[in-house]
């Protein structure tokens, strides 16, 4: 038997006031991908991330991660990394780093339970390996976006997830901090065994480091390679697109037929 | 053991400050402190409901106050209706109905400016004894779950994906506050206990900037404009409940001055 896919969504719709978000989306991610989601905004990444992650029930289709329903993984303890788009809604919040780290053992620790030093020292071993090890004291609300950044990919980690979700991880960084993003992010996946789902909406910095692109504009565009084309992308965005990347993108688009 | 009026007062004031203090972190890290207007403003048809039935108010006004704040939360959930217009609905719909009760009940002779204002230094034994397990009960909750409802003040979503039964946890506060809420109305009433649940946390906010002193100053202004109010409002003879509130009032415009002074 093979393994089963990190991710599988089979003709699932999302609707919100009568509209569809998402519509008949069909997705496999092979557990160990570093996938990319591009789309325009408003195309419905965020909310394709939500449905992976169980936050939103789909109208109708079915969502399997690792083979299983999310609700029932999340039951079972098995937890996925998150890191949302918006960090804080509370940018004074009164917390010190290691606190927002150590958040993420709370769901393995269990209600009314304390942290033992087992999972401080989880917590300050995800931050000595982000490189944030000096912040573990300061207070949240004292950082850079980039240190923002890795406080809560670490805080993500901490949860010891098999599939890590990000949603737009690039838009605070500037272009060096990105790509030192994408990279520190590939070497995690490596070294903790991850698959890695990004979106963006931002296409080149997603596409020079990834090792799968998927577009989505409320539909999903997923095409064999060979690489993405222009086309492809305009199609996505619905408007012209600039060319921004070289090279060889491997990444697949199926298209609907209509 | 009979404990006199005063001492039955300043008892019962300083634990329900300290129930307050503590719940009013959470209330102004949630953003709940329009949920709490609704939740003690709708406590007044659940009161008027006990007079109507011949029950003790404290026991209807707790279910009736956890069942208008539980209604409101699925009412938002569901995205029936936005939750501050659910609050505004909810609560003016429950006063209402506590003037109903009250007339239908007939007892005019009830101390209904007490309940909305507050009158503690009438409180008996047995209210002291209410007060006191109310407390405790919902302070230990509090404890027991204090790192989900920190987690849950920082980031619902990620605290539900990191695996915690959020709605669970935000269903079993609106619960706690409801009973926080009843017993707190015998110190100063109805219409002024959403201060108590505010008014602490949000001076906390100005002065501290982690948790654990943001908990102190909190639990340190409610006690302390309780235990002021209080005599000060026997010396002046000055109704206590509002006492106190102008008192928490002002030290949090004292220190929005400080914070921003700094």
């Amino acid at each position: 038997m093979t393994a089963a896919p990190a991710v599988e969504l089979r003709g699932v719709w999302v609707i919100y006031h009568q509209r569809p978000v998402l519509e008949d989306i069909d997705l496999v991610i092979p557990p160990g991908r570093y996938v990319g989601i591009i789309g325009p905004n408003g195309a419905g990444k965020s909310t394709l991330l939500k449905v992976v992650l169980g936050l939103i029930p789909p109208a109708r289709g079915v969502v399997r991660v690792f083979g299983e329903p999310p609700a029932r993984l999340r039951r079972s303890g098995q937890l996925l990394g998150y890191l949302p788009q918006k960090l804080m809604s509370q940018p004074q919040f009164p917390v010190t780093v290691l606190e927002v780290v150590l958040m993420g053992r709370y769901g393995r620790i269990g209600l009314g339970r304390w942290p033992g030093p087992g999972d401080r020292e989880a917590a300050l071993a995800k931050l000595r390996r982000l490189r944030i090890e000096h912040l573990a004291d300061r207070p949240i609300g004292a950082l850079s976006g980039g240190e923002l950044q890795r406080v809560f990919i670490a805080r993500a980690l901490v949860v010891e997830p098999r599939l890590l979700v990000m949603d737009e991880p690039t838009i605070s960084l500037d272009a060096c901090a990105q790509d030192d993003l994408f990279e520190m992010l590939h070497d995690l996946k490596e070294e903790l065994d991850l698959t890695v789902l990004v979106v963006s909406h931002d296409i080149g910095a997603v596409a020079r480091h990834v090792e799968e692109v998927v577009c989505l504009n409320r539909r999903l565009y997923v095409h064999e390679p060979p690489p993405i084309g222009r086309l492809a992308l305009e199609r996505t965005f619905g408007c012209s697109v600039e060319y921004l990347f070289h090279g060889e993108i491997p990444h697949r688009v199926v298209r609907r037929d209509e | 053991m009979a404990l006199g009026f005063w001492q039955r007062a300043l008892a019962a004031g300083v634990v329900l400050a300290v129930l307050c203090g503590c719940l009013s972190v959470f209330v102004i890290l949630r953003r709940l402190a329009f949920i709490g207007v609704g939740i003690s403003h709708s406590a007044f048809g659940g009161v008027a409901l006990g007079f109507l039935l011949g029950i003790d108010p404290l026991w209807t006004g707790i279910v009736f106050s956890a069942g208008v704040a539980l209604a409101i939360e699925w009412a938002q959930q569901r995205g029936h209706i936005e939750e501050d217009a659910a609050i505004g609905i909810f609560f003016a719909a429950a006063m209402a109905l506590g003037v109903l009760f009250l007339h239908l009940s007939g007892t005019y002779n009830v101390d209904v400016f007490g309940f909305l204002f507050g009158n503690i230094l009438a409180i008996g034994e047995r209210q002291v004894v209410q007060i006191v397990v109310v407390a405790v009960g919902v302070l230990a909750v509090v404890g027991i779950f204090f790192k989900e409802y920190v987690f849950i003040s920082f980031d619902e979503e990620m605290a539900w994906v990191s695996g915690l039964p959020v709605n669970f946890l935000r269903a079993l506060f609106l619960v706690l506050l409801s009973l926080a809420v009843i017993v707190a109305i015998y110190l100063v009433g109805i219409i002024l206990v959403s201060a108590l649940l505010v008014i602490p946390g949000a001076t906390a906010r100005n002065l501290a900037g982690h948790l654990r002193p943001m908990l102190l100053v909190s639990l340190g202004s409610a006690v302390g404009a309780t235990l002021v109010g209080l005599f000060a409002s026997a010396w002046l003879d000055w109704p206590s409940g509002a006492t106190i509130v102008v008192l928490l009032s002002l030290l949090f415009f004292l220190s929005t001055l400080w914070s921003r002074a700094k």
